[in-house]
């Protein structure tokens, strides 16, 4: 019964988002399919942060490597968009192995140094191999590359609908993972990693897999963002975007399925609606998140666990 | 070098007998208070451009000064009438300098706001970033960036630069001052990024042409903020030194290769884009004395200044020294900022040309702005005499090499036009609207 009412949950969600692309007027419908990409890029980041309790500070890498792993074939090997979203994909989940083998050997602060400076050497990588890259300035990908599958992803309801898919399968995806042993895993890692270990569970592998998990998702957003909307550029492996998905996840709910889309869909029109108003937007920004943390520390989804329903995932 | 002033007028007969015919009307109606100048027209609703500002992030600097010049040329644009008879209006949003909300904020002109055209965008990464949307949406798309990326192709039918040339042509139009002036060997240093890549690759080719050779090339990595070891690096056959160091950094750039080199330095030829917006008094900028530098528009009041410059200097309110005459300390963008007042008054003449209505007219536009070839040295375009290439959506013009002397820039040479010709890379009227 509370399984049923979990997933009608999040079925009425993806069914709502659904509805909404019938309704929406042109700019929400823009918006809103670009949230679902960087929400599905806050679900990554979640599953290390919110269900494993690993802060990192370098997810811009993981973005950037699916969206480069994306645009570099197709502009120079003229990849099609299908095999161009695997590389994008695959690119991800190489990296992520590769730098959870060597970051995991930290903890805590260290981790998060750790995953930031990665995620430094990563943005450097990306402007040094300029001739490829065309380094800060990135690439533009044809809108007609941008096929798959037959379907137009520079069409509005196309594209809105494949982040939909997409959105879905990692939403649905990490309720599944979080409802397994694995995913209870996990949690005791983030609950108490030692005792976890005195149970006899690897924990170092429970972490990579995390890691490699967590990488993967944040690629596979980044890929399909590049996609979507036409562009890859060294912007997006900056700090600033290893912040984001941190911030998303906090306002929405650390540790919900359903939280990093909320705060992913808050922050953007929190920004969006006070520019409109004022020059300060960022203060005004500021002061919201400020407040939030002291009354919703939690975040918006944790708040509902906190209050109405302790099951929520 | 000579000056090339172009004062033919545009080819299509049809186009410059209406474009007569409006600055006639402009001229006569002028002169009518606001409230009756717009009742002729079809429609009274105000003519919106959407202006893309870098108000935060890196931009900002710039992003104040093409906000200045906009508000300056729509100003004078809409007391003499505005365009088509309806009057315009800036809407203004902050795009943080970040490709990923230039997008967003492209989105919001054409299906928001309603925008009839998109404007004003200067760095080259948020250019990318929001081009494919603007090709989706279907926007006109006007860009002040001085960026190679229109004319190499990269974009799409709905992006133009119709009011400031590009790096390539600058750079072009500077290799045979720089081998005939200041010497054959020279040693680049620039930041290793696309901008000075761009520099690298189009100067290196181009000195070459001229029999020049460049025999180092340091590209300094952006976190960079000590430059003394490399300025090790230069050879000692080094006779000119080319350096397009951007960012905050270029004041420790200047001072430190003051303290490297001391009195006895090989010639120095540079970029002003360092230097928009910085007072060239500052401390620690005296060492420029005596170098080179590429304007795009001469910061100081020149003695053979033009009526076109005291005009557009005038409408902005900046004095002989480019600097904001209501407070000295504000130094102007002056090398660039002139892009967004003539792109402006592209975006009018082509409305004007197409009988812009509304946005269903907008390819109409696209193709009346493709259309244009020859832009006369006047009060739309003060800062020279132009050619507007509608293949490669990108326009040509002159450029300035000045000399810093007590403390200023004084003009040495400006390049004409064909010295910034190179073959084209792109015909976008081949793609559909």
């Amino acid at each position: 019964m509370r399984g049923g009412r979990l997933i009608g949950l999040h079925l009425g969600l993806v069914a709502v988002l659904f509805a909404l692309n019938f309704v929406l007027p042109a700019y929400s419908h823009g918006t809103v399919a670009r949230v679902m990409v960087l929400a599905t890029y806050a679900m990554g980041y979640n599953i290390l942060f919110g269900y494993t309790g690993l802060l990192s500070l370098g997810h811009a890498m993981f973005f950037a490597a699916g969206m480069y792993g994306l645009a570099m074939p197709m502009t120079h090997l003229g990849l099609g968009a299908g095999p161009a979203l695997l590389t994008g994909i695959g690119s991800a989940a190489v990296l992520s192995l590769g730098v959870g083998l060597l970051a995991l050997r930290t903890r805590g602060v260290a981790f998060m140094i750790v995953t930031l400076m990665f995620s430094q050497a990563a943005w450097l990588t990306i402007l040094l191999a300029g001739r490829w890259t065309r380094g800060d300035e990135g690439v533009v990908i044809p809108q007609a590359d941008r096929m798959l599958l037959g379907l137009d992803l520079s069409d509005p309801s196309t594209r809105y609908l494949a982040a939909l898919a997409l959105f879905s399968a990692v939403l649905f995806g990490t309720l599944w993972l979080v409802r397994q042993p694995i995913g209870r895993v996990l949690v005791a890692i983030r609950e108490n990693e030692d005792r976890a270990e005195l149970l006899g569970y690897d924990t170092f592998r429970h972490k990579l897999g995390a890691v490699v998990l967590s990488g993967t998702v944040s690629g596979a957003a980044g890929a399909a963002y590049g996609l979507f909307f036409g562009y890859a550029g060294a912007s997006f492996a900056e700090t600033h975007y290893s912040i984001f998905p941190l911030l998303w996840v906090l306002l929405g709910g650390a540790g919900t399925v359903i939280g990093p889309f909320l705060g992913t869909l808050f922050m953007f029109y929190l920004i969006d609606l006070t520019s409109g108003l004022t020059p300060a937007y960022m203060l005004v920004a500021g002061v919201a998140l400020v407040l939030l943390t002291l009354f919703a520390p939690q975040g918006l989804a944790g708040e509902i666990r906190r209050r109405w329903w302790r099951g929520l995932p | 070098m000579p000056v090339t002033k172009t004062d033919a007028g545009p080819r299509s007969p049809a186009r410059r007998s209406a474009i007569k015919t409006l600055a006639a009307a402009a001229a006569g109606t002028a002169s009518l208070p606001l409230w009756a100048r717009y009742a002729g027209a079809q429609s009274a609703a105000p003519i919106r451009i959407g202006f893309q500002m870098h108000a935060t992030g890196i931009g900002a600097a710039y992003g104040r000064w093409y906000d200045r010049t906009t508000r300056a040329a729509l100003r004078l644009i809409n007391e003499a009438g505005g365009i088509n008879g309806r009057p315009v209006e800036l809407v203004t949003e902050d795009d943080g300098t970040d490709p990923k909300r230039g997008a967003e904020v492209v989105e919001k002109f054409a299906s928001l706001h309603r925008c009839d055209v998109g404007y004003g965008t200067l760095f080259s990464h948020v250019v990318m970033g929001s081009a494919p949307r603007a090709g989706e949406l279907k926007l006109p798309y006007f860009v002040v960036s001085e960026g190679h990326h229109v004319a190499s192709g990269a974009l799409n039918r709905w992006t133009l630069q119709p009011g400031i040339t590009d790096v390539k042509s600058q750079v072009l139009a500077m290799a045979p001052f720089v081998r005939e002036n200041l010497g054959r060997k020279v040693t680049m240093i620039f930041p290793d990024y696309a901008f000075g890549h761009d520099h690298r690759d189009f100067f290196s080719q181009a000195i070459e042409a001229q029999g020049g050779e460049v025999v180092a090339k340091l590209a300094i990595p952006p976190t960079e903020t000590s430059f003394t070891k490399y300025f090790a690096k230069i050879p000692r056959e080094t006779e000119v030194i080319y350096h397009v160091m951007v960012g905050p950094s270029v004041l420790t750039f200047v001072k430190e290769m003051g303290e490297f080199f001391g009195p006895s330095r090989p010639e120095i030829f540079g970029f002003i884009d360092s230097l928009e917006s910085v007072d060239l008094q500052s401390p620690g900028l005296d060492f420029l004395e005596g170098t080179y530098f590429w304007e795009g528009m001469p910061r100081y009041v020149q003695p053979d200044q033009t009526e076109f410059d005291r005009h557009y200097r005038a409408a902005i309110g900046i004095d002989e020294n480019g600097a904001l005459a209501a407070d000295p300390s504000d130094v102007s963008a002056y090398a660039h900022m002139f892009g967004c007042w003539e792109t402006l008054y592209v975006i009018k003449a082509g409305m004007e040309a197409c009988g812009y209505r509304g946005p269903d007219d907008r390819a109409a536009l696209v193709e009346a702005v493709e259309a244009m070839t020859e832009m006369p040295l006047s009060n739309d375009h003060p800062q020279g005499a132009k050619l507007f290439n509608g293949r490669t959506h990108q326009v040509f013009g002159p450029q300035y090499i000045s000399k810093v002397e007590n403390g200023r820039l004084v003009v040495q040479a400006e390049t004409p036009i064909e010295a910034g010709f190179y073959p084209d890379e792109v015909d976008y009227t081949t793609q559909s609207l």
